[in-house]
């Protein structure tokens, strides 16, 4: 308690309340008292608001199960939202459209074309000629560092050259908004940290407005300029919040840590809340974050990225 | 085999005209490639072959694209197809001479019977295969219609389509043999019927060797190569 006081107050200035009006213009995707209901089950999602603005990276963050996913759909129009309206340019989305790209935890590329060939592949649907699509399609390989690999197949790359294939060829398709579905998953730790530096690096040459969706905090922290926390059962947004680090950061950087656990807390808060207010009758929960307690809590399902709640 | 055999047709136990020695057969072979019957044979049964199967790949394919993607046309043509299956080629035969008399067009029918099926079914296999992130991921990227078909499913499905010419081939080719030895003239089966009226064993012997050695060759240097070559490209696992 003591510790999570201490914190707060050295985070002060770090991670603070997102705020609108350090934006101008009118956002670019609108979320406005979207509901979102599967079947009878609990609402996936309940009237939620986001504004995410112009060459913003938001990052949704939360245990599975909170809706982070199905919004992230719903933005992607895949799988609409029950009631709300979301807007892109003001204009609202009914269906998946060439602005918005899906990036997904494979890279799914197609296996028997070249890495060139999946990219120039994916633009051949845009109004350019072959030497055009072969230009734009180098341009993205050099921008994620594989030149010298255009002409091999992707069962010769390893997991993290084959992601960033995958994002090359997404941002070779110029989408003014990328929506990302735990793109870095399944990567092992090490690769997902070059790919966050990677990412951090283009982000900020792109200026490209992107979505990201994971339920790793740390992951949350090192890209996003906003961290969107979301709870379940009814999913909802707990916190927006901007993150004050320079760019680009370092995963070991001890504020990151710190402002991690700070997030781990308030997502722990959210969960005892939601068991007393849904399981009335349930017994009080032990509210240390002793190992047992940790396995049942959503904020412990959250990859802790290393930094366990005894740390 | 060979030394067993020689022993066999030479202790007396069976006359020869029942069982020729292999000396006996090899001569035949000879004779016959000499005097041309075996190299047009050959040639006329590879001609029908190869006109049967491109109509049975150019039929087939298509309608195993068809039952993937639809499931109206799953519903509708699935159980037809399947069921058509159990059917012998050779059935198709009385069929096709009622329809097309004793033509040429008989034959190639049988030859699309027996292995149109056989290529659909494997293409619509190899259509479902296909791992969903790829379908997704096309879906997002905005591929759609003739690029879909033509640069995401028919790639996508090749593994399984390879099976299916594989498998429609030799279908193709036991259809193609069973129609010549009954009726058709030329070809290696209508030699191998001939050798039978002729009593005479050799021949019917070395016409088998042939065909044997024609369907093998085939198999062999067609379809283990582009077997071997999709597999490697798409990043499969060699099975053999």
């Amino acid at each position: 308690m003591l510790r999570a006081w201490w914190d707060s107050f050295r985070n002060q200035g770090l991670l603070v309340p997102s705020q609108r009006r350090n934006r101008q213009g009118p956002a670019k995707i609108a979320v406005q008292g979207v509901f979102h209901r599967y079947g009878n089950e609990v609402e996936a999602l309940k009237e939620l608001n986001l504004d995410v603005h112009s060459g913003e990276f938001v990052c949704l963050l939360g245990p599975s199960g909170c809706g982070k996913s199905t919004l992230l759909y719903a933005l992607a129009g895949t799988s609409p939202p029950t009631r709300g309206t979301i807007r892109i340019d003001g204009q609202p989305i009914l269906g998946p459209g060439p602005d918005r790209l899906l990036m997904f935890q494979e890279p799914a590329l197609f296996p028997w074309l070249t890495v060139q060939q999946n990219l120039t592949f994916a633009l051949g649907g845009r109004a350019l000629n072959r030497q055009d699509r072969d230009r734009v399609a180098r341009e993205y390989i050099q921008l994620v560092k594989l030149d010298g690999f255009e002409d091999a197949l992707p069962h010769q790359l390893s997991g993290g050259m084959r992601m960033r294939v995958s994002l090359a060829r997404a941002l070779s398709l110029d989408p003014a908004v990328l929506l990302m579905d735990e793109p870095f998953g399944a990567l092992d730790e090490q690769t997902r940290e070059e790919m966050h530096l990677l990412l951090q690096e283009i982000s900020l040459r792109t200026r490209k407005t992107v979505v990201f969706v994971t339920h790793n905090i740390r992951e949350a922290l090192t890209l996003g300029d906003r961290v969107v926390v979301m709870a379940g059962r009814p999913g909802r947004v707990l916190q927006d919040l901007e993150v004050r680090l320079p760019r680009p950061r370092d995963p070991d950087d001890e504020r990151l840590a710190r402002l991690s656990r700070q997030i781990r807390e308030a997502l722990r808060e959210a969960d005892r809340a939601t068991v007393a207010r849904t399981d009335p009758g349930v017994e009080k929960i032990d509210v240390r974050p002793n190992e047992d307690h940790a396995a049942k809590s959503p904020a412990a399902r959250l990859d802790a990225g290393g930094l366990g709640p005894g740390r | 085999m060979l030394a067993g055999w020689a022993l066999a047709a030479s202790s007396g136990l069976w006359p020869p005209q029942l069982l020729p020695p292999p000396w006996a057969v090899a001569e035949s072979l000879w004779t016959m490639g000499a005097d041309g019957r075996l190299g047009s044979a050959i040639w006329a049964s590879l001609k029908r072959l190869l006109s049967g199967y491109c109509l049975s790949v150019a039929i087939g394919v298509p309608i195993g694209l068809g039952i993937a993607r639809f499931r109206v046309l799953s519903r509708l043509i699935k159980p037809v197809v399947v069921s058509l299956q159990a059917l012998p080629s050779i059935c198709w035969l009385p069929l096709a001479v009622l329809w097309f008399g004793l033509s040429e067009s008989a034959i190639i029918f049988m030859v699309v019977m027996g292995s149109v099926l056989s290529v659909a079914i494997s293409t619509e296999d190899g259509v479902q295969s296909i791992q969903p992130q790829l379908l997704q991921v096309a879906g997002t990227l905005g591929i759609r219609g003739l690029r879909f078909v033509a640069g995401v499913l028919i790639p996508g499905a090749m593994p399984g389509i390879v099976t299916g010419l594989k498998l429609g081939w030799s279908f193709a080719w036991r259809a193609l043999m069973a129609g010549e030895l009954l009726y058709a003239s030329g070809g290696l089966g209508q030699l191998l019927a001939a050798g039978r009226q002729a009593l005479d064993p050799a021949q019917v012997i070395a016409v088998m060797g042939a065909i044997i050695t024609v369907g093998v060759l085939m198999d062999r240097a067609l379809f283990r190569t582009l077997e071997h070559g999709v597999r490697r490209r798409w990043g499969l696992q060699l099975s053999t």
